[in-house]
C-alpha cells in the first residue's frame, strides 16, 4: 500500500512562505509527477513527504496514518537523490544493503535481496566495485537498487535524471517507467522537465510559486490547461500565446494555440508573417514566424522537411476547436 | 621560457629551500649533537660539529638519575587520553555545526576560537584552586581534561572544516535509510571523514606531547610527562648542556618519528578542502 495525503501542508523558511496551504491526495500505485519552474517548491513538497523537512503547519498522511511527526526513517519510503548520494566509502553491495542492514534484517535475507535487485537493475558484474568507479548511470541504478531492496510504500525521485547525459536521460526515463509498471509501487518524482512529466506520469502537478496550479493526466494538461500558466509550460515547443485585437475578436485576453494546431500555407490563410529562424529535425520542422500581431516570434511545428527559407512571407490558419482562450487574470474560459 | 633558465630557477628555489629547511632543522640537531658530547665540549669555543669524542654516557645518566620510560608513559597518556576524549566531544559539536546550523554557530566557532587568545597564565589560579579543592593536582586523569580542553577550539574547528565537505545529501540519505543518529555518525559520516579525523588526531597528540606550561604546572612526580623531564634538567645545579640535550632528545624522539611516518597524512589533512 502507498496512498499518500497532505492536508493544508504549509512550508516557511523563515519570513518566506514557500508551500501555501496545500491539499493532494496521491493514489496507491499512482506515478505522480511534481513539475515546475525552479523555485516553485517541488522538491520542498518532496522532502516534507519525505521528512527531510518539518511541515509548517498541516497533516501528512501514509495509508492513513499520520505520519506528520515521523522521522524519515519511520515513513517507509525511499528516495533516489540528483546527486544520487550513494556511500563513497562502501562497495556497490554494501550500499545496496545498507537500509536492511540498518533494519537489522539477517544475512541470507540482505544477501537475496540484494543479488535480486542487482539482476533487476543489471548490476550483478558492478556489485564489488566503489561508487567512484562507476558511470553517472550506473551510479543511478546503485541509488534505485538501494531504494527497491527495502520495499517501500512509495518512491520519491528528486530531479534523479539531471545529471545525465541526453541520451542516458531518455534510456532510464524508459528504465524507471518500467520499474513502475514491474513494482506497481507508488511513485513520486520531481522534475523541472516538462518532456519527463509527460512521457513517465500517471498524474502531473503543476506547481508556481508555491501553489498547485493544476492536477491532472498529461493529455489533460496538455488538451485543457486550467490557465495561462500551465498552457505555457507544458508542450514543447509552447504554446503560442497571442494577445490584443485578435484575441479580442475571441471574446479573450489572451488566445492560446500550439505550434502543432496551425496550418502552413504560402498563399492563404488569416494570419501572415515571414519566416525567421528554422530548426530543422528531420521528422519536424520549427517556424519562427515573424510579423503576426500580438506574438512574436510565433512557433509552427510543420511535420517533416519544409521548403521555406528565411524572409519567406507565409499564412497560417489555426484549428479552430484547438484554440485556448484565457481572461485577463489567464484563467481558462470554456 | 627557455629550458636553460627553468634549470636554473629551479636549482635556485631548491636551494633556497634547502637553506631553509636546514635553518629551521638545525637547533634540533644541534641538540641531538650536543646530546653525544661530554659537559666541557658541549660548552667548547669554538663550538665543536662532528670532531669530537662521540660518547652515551649523557643518556646513561639522564636514565639512570630519572625513570625515562615513566615520563615517557605519562606522555603517552595524556596525549592519547586528552586526544580521544576530544574527538569524543569534538565529533558530535562539529556535526551539528556543520548540519544543523543556527544563527548563532559561526559566533559559537569564533567565540570557542577566541579563548585561544587568552594568555594561559590568566586562568592559571582559578584552574590551580579547583584541581586543589577536586585533588586532581599532579593526576593524569586532572590533565586528560585541562589539555582536551584547551585543545578542543582546534580539534572541533578542523573537524567541522571536514565535515564541511561532505554533502548533506549523503546524511540525508542515510536518514531516508533507516540511520538513526548513531548509524549515521557511526556508518557515515566517520568513515567518510577518516582521513580528516586522523589529521585532527594526529596534530592534537602532537600539541599535547608538546604542551609545556600546564603541564609544569599542574604535575609534579606522579603525572609529570616528558616536557616536567626535560625541564627537570634545565637549571638548579648549574647549566648541564650535554645532559640537557640527551633528555630533550629522549623526549623528542618519540613525536618525531610519528610525525616523520605521518606527515603525508598531515599535510594532506592540514590542506584538505582547500583545493578541490
Amino acid at each position: 500500500m502507498g496512498q499518500i495525503r497532505l492536508e493544508q501542508v504549509t512550508k516557511s523558511f523563515g519570513e518566506v512562505q514557500v508551500i501555501q496551504p496545500l491539499d493532494l491526495t496521491l493514489e496507491d500505485g499512482e506515478f505522480t509527477v511534481f513539475v515546475g519552474p525552479s523555485g516553485c517548491g517541488k522538491s520542498t513538497l518532496l522532502r516534507l513527504i519525505a521528512g527531510l523537512e518539518d511541515v509548517s503547519s498541516g497533516r501528512i498522511l501514509i495509508d492513513g496514518k499520520d505520519a506528520t511527526a515521523l522521522v524519515p526513517a519511520k515513513r517507509g519510503l525511499a528516495m533516489v537523490f540528483q546527486s544520487y548520494a550513494l556511500y563513497p566509502h562502501m562497495s556497490v553491495r554494501r550500499n545496496i544493503a545498507f537500509p536492511l542492514r540498518m533494519a537489522r534484517m539477517s544475512r541470507a535475507e540482505i544477501d537475496r535481496r540484494v543479488e535480486e535487485a542487482a539482476e533487476v537493475l543489471n548490476l550483478r558484474e558492478y556489485l564489488d566495485r566503489r561508487p567512484g568507479q562507476l558511470s553517472g548511470g550506473q551510479r543511478q541504478r546503485v541509488a534505485i537498487g538501494r531504494a527497491i531492496v527495502r520495499e517501500p510504500a512509495a518512491f520519491l525521485f528528486d530531479e534523479p535524471l539531471s545529471n545525465l547525459d541526453a541520451a542516458l536521460r531518455v534510456g532510464m526515463r524508459m528504465e524507471i517507467s518500467e520499474l513502475h509498471k514491474k513494482l506497481g509501487t507508488t511513485m513520486i518524482y520531481v522534475t523541472h522537465d516538462q518532456v519527463e512529466a509527460m512521457t513517465m506520469a500517471d498524474r502531473i502537478v503543476v506547481l508556481q510559486g508555491g501553489i498547485i496550479e493544476q492536477v491532472g493526466s498529461p493529455l489533460e494538461l496538455y488538451q485543457r490547461p486550467c490557465n495561462q500558466f500551465v498552457a505555457g509550460f507544458i508542450g514543447s515547443p509552447r504554446m503560442n500565446l497571442i494577445e490584443g485585437p485578435e484575441a479580442a475578436r475571441e471574446g479573450a485576453t489572451t488566445l492560446g494555440i500550439r505550434p502543432e494546431h496551425l496550418r502552413l500555407s504560402r498563399s492563404e490563410g488569416p494570419w501572415e508573417g515571414t519566416v525567421g529562424v528554422s530548426e530543422h529535425l528531420g521528422s519536424d520542422t520549427f517556424l519562427h514566424i515573424h510579423g503576426i500581431p500580438g506574438c512574436d516570434p510565433f512557433t509552427v511545428r510543420a511535420s517533416g522537411e519544409v521548403d521555406l527559407r528565411h524572409g519567406d512571407a507565409v499564412f497560417l490558419t489555426p484549428d479552430r476547436a484547438r484554440l485556448h482562450r484565457f481572461d485577463a487574470e489567464g484563467r481558462r474560459i470554456e | 621560457m627557455p629550458r636553460a633558465i627553468r634549470t636554473q630557477r629551479k636549482l635556485l628555489t631548491t636551494a633556497v629551500a634547502w637553506f631553509v629547511g636546514l635553518l629551521i632543522f638545525f637547533p634540533i640537531l644541534w641538540t641531538f649533537l650536543t646530546s653525544f658530547k661530554t659537559e666541557a665540549e658541549a660548552v667548547a669555543n669554538p663550538p665543536l660539529f662532528l670532531n669530537f669524542d662521540w660518547t652515551l654516557e649523557n643518556y646513561a645518566v639522564v636514565q639512570e638519575r630519572s625513570d625515562y620510560l615513566r615520563f615517557l608513559w605519562n606522555s603517552v597518556f595524556l596525549a592519547g587520553g586528552s586526544t580521544l576524549l576530544g574527538i569524543l566531544v569534538g565529533v558530535p559539536a562539529a556535526w551539528s555545526m556543520a548540519f544543523v546550523p543556527s544563527r548563532r554557530t559561526k559566533d559559537i566557532l569564533l567565540w570557542m576560537l577566541s579563548t585561544k587568545m587568552l594568555p594561559a597564565v590568566g586562568v592559571l589560579y582559578p584552574i590551580y584552586l579547583i584541581f586543589i579543592r577536586l585533588g586532581l593536582l599532579d593526576t593524569r586523569v586532572g590533565l586528560v581534561v585541562v589539555l582536551m580542553l584547551i585543545n578542543l577550539p582546534i580539534i572541533v574547528w578542523m573537524l567541522y572544516t571536514y565535515f564541511r565537505e561532505i554533502p548533506g545529501e549523503i546524511l540525508e540519505a542515510a536518514r531516508m535509510d533507516g540511520a538513526n543518529l548513531r548509524s549515521e555518525l557511526l556508518y557515515v559520516l566517520t568513515p567518510m571523514a577518516l582521513p580528516g579525523i586522523a589529521s585532527t588526531v594526529l596534530l592534537n597528540f602532537i600539541l599535547a606531547w608538546n604542551e609545556a606550561f600546564w603541564t609544569l604546572n599542574l604535575t609534579a612526580v606522579d603525572a609529570a610527562p616528558l616536557t616536567a623531564f626535560i625541564a627537570s634538567y634545565s637549571s638548579p645545579e648549574g647549566l648541564f648542556f650535554a645532559k640537557l640535550s640527551a633528555a630533550s632528545t629522549m623526549a623528542i624522539a618519540p613525536i618525531l618519528i610519528l610525525g616523520w611516518f605521518s606527515q603525508k597524512q598531515l599535510v594532506r589533512g592540514l590542506t584538505f578542502g582547500a583545493v578541490k
